[in-house]
């Protein structure tokens, strides 16, 4: 974690500068978990779980529920 | 300003996600398609009732099947670009190009071929609806479980370079990795629930068209994704000379 980006040369690329985790973590909590809920109602939303009543999502995502390696029914 | 460059990769991330989701789509609908046709036909010829349509087969396959694929794509390709955020500066010494690519290809491998290789993807037919609960569990849990091993995998690999060198750091970094996810294979329970009857053929290639689904939208994200994030974080002359070539737009 300490060591230092190397000086851009001629020669070599420049290494990416990295990130500080602090800047990351806001949005990787909003929007990791934001993203998360997108994949539960794709993936298992009205298969294994229910949050919306009927089997209207379910039927909706049908083709790609299957298609995308997620067991549907 | 790292603040911003986090969001700029986000959002770029986000829509090289649905980039991709769009030749994932083309894929699906060309490749997986007629072989969910023919699998509904054995489920229609072996079923005892009729339900109720819900949706109907043509908006299943077209406008249901978009937005399933679509959202996976964009909500993947956030949590990616959340990834390649981390990643970046952190991988040795990669570009932001090929830092995408290799992120793209071991997201494929960890959170896709992993839990395929033990849960492989179902057609209609396939799968008694009694299991979905533990067939959903099994899945989503092979799913988090490749990804936790194939960060594991990376933090040995960083450890073990100081005193093996990269090369040997990332053989081991590698055998564990399958050494661990065989261990998995072993001991989580198998799941064969396919019909007497079913034909080979069919499920063979609606296995394959499925993992040709998958390997078009992680290899489309990462190109995509990669090109972006080259020019966001390096618009330097060699970025200069790249785009002075006429290159496909990122749409």
């Amino acid at each position: 974690m300490a060591q230092h980006v190397a000086q851009p040369t001629a020669s070599t690329p420049a290494l990416p500068a990295k990130l500080p985790i602090g800047a990351i973590a806001p949005w990787a909590s909003f929007f990791g978990i934001l993203m998360l809920v997108l994949l539960y109602f794709v993936g298992a939303e009205q298969g294994a779980t229910s949050v919306a009543s009927g089997d209207d999502v379910h039927e909706w995502v049908h083709d790609a529920r299957h298609l995308l390696g997620f067991p549907c029914h | 300003m790292n603040s911003t460059t986090v969001r700029n990769l986000l959002v770029r991330g986000m829509l090289a996600g649905l980039a991709a989701g769009v030749l994932a789509l083309a894929v699906a609908y060309f490749l997986g398609e007629p072989d969910i046709d023919k699998a509904i036909g054995f489920e229609e010829a072996h079923a005892h009732g009729h339900e109720a349509e819900l949706v109907s087969r043509g908006l299943q396959s077209t406008a249901g099947l978009a937005t399933g694929v679509l959202v996976y794509g964009v909500a993947f390709g956030g949590i990616a670009a959340l990834a390649y955020c981390f990643a970046l500066g952190r991988m040795g010494r990669l570009s932001p190009r090929a830092t995408a690519l290799l992120l793209s290809g071991s997201a494929l491998l960890a959170v896709y071929v992993v839990p395929f290789l033990k849960y492989p993807a179902n057609p209609p037919a396939v799968g008694d609806p009694d299991t979905i609960g533990k067939r959903t569990t099994l899945y989503f849990l092979m799913m988090l479980l490749g990804a936790l091993l194939a960060i594991a995998a990376i933090v040995l690999g960083k450890r073990l370079t100081p005193g093996l060198g990269t090369w040997w750091a990332t053989v081991v970094a590698v055998a564990a990795f399958a050494l661990a996810v065989g261990t998995a294979y072993a001991f989580l329970p198998a799941v064969d629930e396919v019909p007497a009857g079913f034909p080979a053929a069919v499920l063979w290639r609606f296995r394959l068209s499925a993992l040709a689904v998958q390997t078009t939208l992680w290899a489309g994200f990462g190109l995509l994704f990669g090109e972006l994030a080259e020019r966001l974080l390096n618009p330097g002359p060699e970025t200069a000379a790249a785009t002075a070539r006429p290159v496909a737009a990122p749409h």
